[in-house]
């Protein structure tokens, strides 16, 4: 009985577990190269971290570096080359700016309006959520050609501002706050009406700190999006490199000679994706908390 | 001061009616209670006064002020809350603190960090902590200053929620079922509490609930509203034993208020239930209704006095009184009848049921009283 039963969980394990593995072996393969040789990561050989001996990296050389320089074990040539070659500090403190101040400004945007279409009457309120709910299906590839063409009629591109202002306004942002706001008694904002507070003091002293969890999750998404988008920076940054985000700063690596060096490339994706990954480790429960709690994606 | 008439206030969510022609005169420090059951508009027209609700046409009028067109917070009103409405994030502390700080405070002394360089706010700061502590101390929850609402017990937040409502001052209080997300125990206990609240701060305090135990325990006067309407203003014990209406006499009173059919004659006197009523009664109506409460009508064996018989279905035991639920045998009503624990009827014995003359009422078959 009790055997039957443990025969029974397992295969759910295994499917499990064979699902995971699919997941994680890329990012296994990522961590590997970045730390492996040049010969190690054509020849598949070395395990995780390789030999590690002590080389020349021709390459290294090639850019014009003494030989005595470019002598060291694989792991530190490859980060080290990566720095040298692009200036990756750049690229996440663009990142950090840009995703920072796409998060903040959707959130002055959207707390009002959330709490206008979740707990103020007024005519056509169901009207306007219906619309916002619209903007929901709109993807993004549809309306890129005449973002970009207001961008350029305003002399935007290649600008911080061609990268924040289309994500200012987040209609899914408005959508989860709204739905997390209907869920804040109406005695509350009634409450801190009677001590004296106007709208706008609700919104930002009753309703932003008891929204913090909802907060915290629509965060995630919008900071996870945007620092990983390609496709909106690839077009409105033609051809500033000090604009470039992480993910255009990965592309530094691909074409030219020494296109097939993988090493520093995978030690540049490496780093760009260690503060994702420590920011979801940090706030990992919130995240699942966020997704369970709207029910999204 | 806090005297508060409603003139002619109606109110209508779409096209629900909810308060229809209401005035009501609130005199200076008395106990008002609004009772009625769920639904009838009293939350409504609380908000109304409070200023958070706006009436589609008739006066609020406060101390001789009419306000129908001041904001909540200038009313000079304090309100209590049923789910207590405490800022979650804050201490009750500040809890206390927020409302007198957005009365005292200006503009710049509000803002974080520059407003601790404004001369004028230390002093104000000094009489918010005074009073933030007076009223802690009147409520007993001075050792709870600092802990978040989500720390507390439910009478812990109910006091919190008192004293944010007290730190003000306010020429009224006004309070929406406060008590009803208390345990039993504690709601009575609560109940004596705010009776002595009252006492001490003499202020105007406006209570609307549901249940007709806390308005007859604890209020000056009771309004009574059904449907939207006002049906009677009048002090406990009046309302109880003198009720206008048919429908106030069966909402007061636990458990209902039972009803007979009745035959008036040309002389005005009145027969039920083969019962000639003592006294005669001044109405042209040939039917009418008698009501008569559970503790009028007697069991006894006693085969002078005029009784109806009928049989016991149903007993219940509430220690110092029992109540028992019976069957009429002319007819298919069913009463309730008050019965001494000295002596227990067990269920489908039949009885002699006599009524109290001086206490049955009549009332008209529309409901309206007959006196």
């Amino acid at each position: 009985m009790l055997a039957r039963h443990y025969i029974g969980e397992s295969w759910k394990h295994g499917l499990l577990i064979i699902g995971a593995l699919i997941v994680l072996i890329p990012f296994y393969m990522m961590v590997s190269m970045s730390l492996k040789s040049q010969q190690e990561i054509q020849s598949i050989s070395g395990g995780l971290v390789g030999a590690q001996e002590i080389q020349t990296f021709p390459v290294c050389t090639k850019h014009g570096y003494t030989e005595e320089v470019c002598t060291m074990r694989p792991y530190k040539y490859n980060f080290w080359f990566a720095f040298k070659k692009a200036p990756i500090p750049r690229y996440l403190m663009n990142g950090l700016i840009v995703t920072v101040s796409i998060f903040l400004i959707q959130v002055l945007i959207a707390l009002p309006c959330s709490y206008a279409l979740a707990k103020l009457r007024f005519k056509g309120r169901e009207f306007v959520f219906s619309m916002v709910l619209f903007c929901l299906l709109i993807p993004v590839h549809a309306i890129a050609l005449p973002l970009y063409v207001m961008l350029a009629k305003a002399g935007l591109v290649d600008t911080y501002a061609a990268l924040i202002i289309p994500w200012t306004i987040s209609v899914f942002g408005i959508f989860l706050m709204r739905q997390f706001f209907m869920t804040v008694p109406d005695e509350l904002i009634d409450a801190a009406r009677m001590d004296g507070m106007g709208e706008y003091s609700i919104v930002w002293k009753v309703m932003l700190p008891v929204a913090i969890p909802a907060l915290l999750a629509f965060a995630i998404f919008s900071v996870v999006a945007h620092w990983n988008d390609y496709f909106w920076p690839r077009i409105v940054i033609t051809g500033n490199r000090d604009l470039f985000t992480p993910p255009l700063g990965i592309r530094e690596f691909r074409g030219g000679i020494d296109s097939d060096e993988f090493g520093p490339m995978m030690a540049s994706i490496v780093t760009v994706t260690i503060p994702l990954i420590v920011a979801f480790i940090v706030a990992q429960k919130r995240f699942v908390e966020g997704i369970t709690m709207t029910g999204m994606k | 001061m806090g005297t508060i008439s409603l003139k002619n206030i109606n109110k209508s969510f779409g096209s629900t009616e909810v308060l229809k022609q209401l005035s009501l005169d609130i005199q200076d420090g008395e106990f008002l209670t609004l009772v009625g059951p769920s639904g009838c508009g009293k939350s409504t027209l609380l908000k109304i006064i409070a200023g958070l609700e706006q009436q589609n046409s008739g006066d609020v009028i406060i101390d001789d002020k009419n306000v129908n067109s001041t904001r909540a917070s200038k009313r000079d009103l304090a309100m209590v809350f049923q789910s207590y409405a405490l800022y979650p994030h804050l201490t009750v502390r500040k809890n206390l603190e927020t409302p007198l700080k957005l009365r005292d405070y200006s503009f710049v002394e509000r803002l974080p960090l520059v407003g601790n360089f404004v001369p004028s706010r230390k002093e104000k700061k000094k009489s918010i902590d005074d009073l933030v502590f007076k009223t802690s101390e009147t409520l007993k929850i001075t050792e709870l200053l600092d802990r978040k609402p989500g720390q507390l017990s439910g009478g812990q937040r109910q006091r919190a929620a008192l004293g944010r409502a007290m730190v003000r001052e306010p020429v009224a209080f006004l309070m929406d079922e406060p008590l009803s997300n208390l345990d039993a125990a504690l709601r009575v206990h609560m109940r004596s509490e705010l009776s002595e609240l009252h006492n001490s701060l003499k202020t105007t305090f406006i209570y609307v609930t549901h249940d007709q135990a806390e308005a007859l325990t604890m209020s000056t006067r009771m309004a009574v509203m059904i449907d939207g309407e006002l049906l009677q203003l009048d002090t406990p014990s009046e309302v109880y034993n003198n009720p206008s209406s048919l429908r106030v006499a069966e909402f007061v009173g636990s458990p209902k208020i039972n009803t007979f059919a009745a035959q008036i004659s040309s002389d005005g006197s009145v027969e039920f239930m083969g019962i000639k009523l003592e006294r005669k009664f001044n109405t042209n109506s040939q039917k009418a209704l008698v009501a008569v409460r559970p503790e009028h009508l007697e069991i006894t064996k006693d085969s002078n006095k005029p009784a109806f018989e009928a049989t016991v279905s149903y007993r219940e035991n509430l220690g110092s009184d029992i109540f028992y639920h019976v069957q009429v045998d002319q007819s298919d009503s069913k009463i309730i009848v008050r019965g001494s624990p000295a002596r227990l009827i067990s269920n489908g014995e039949t009885v002699r049921i006599s009524p109290s003359h001086a206490e049955a009422m009549l009332f008209e078959t529309s409901g309206e009283r007959i006196r």
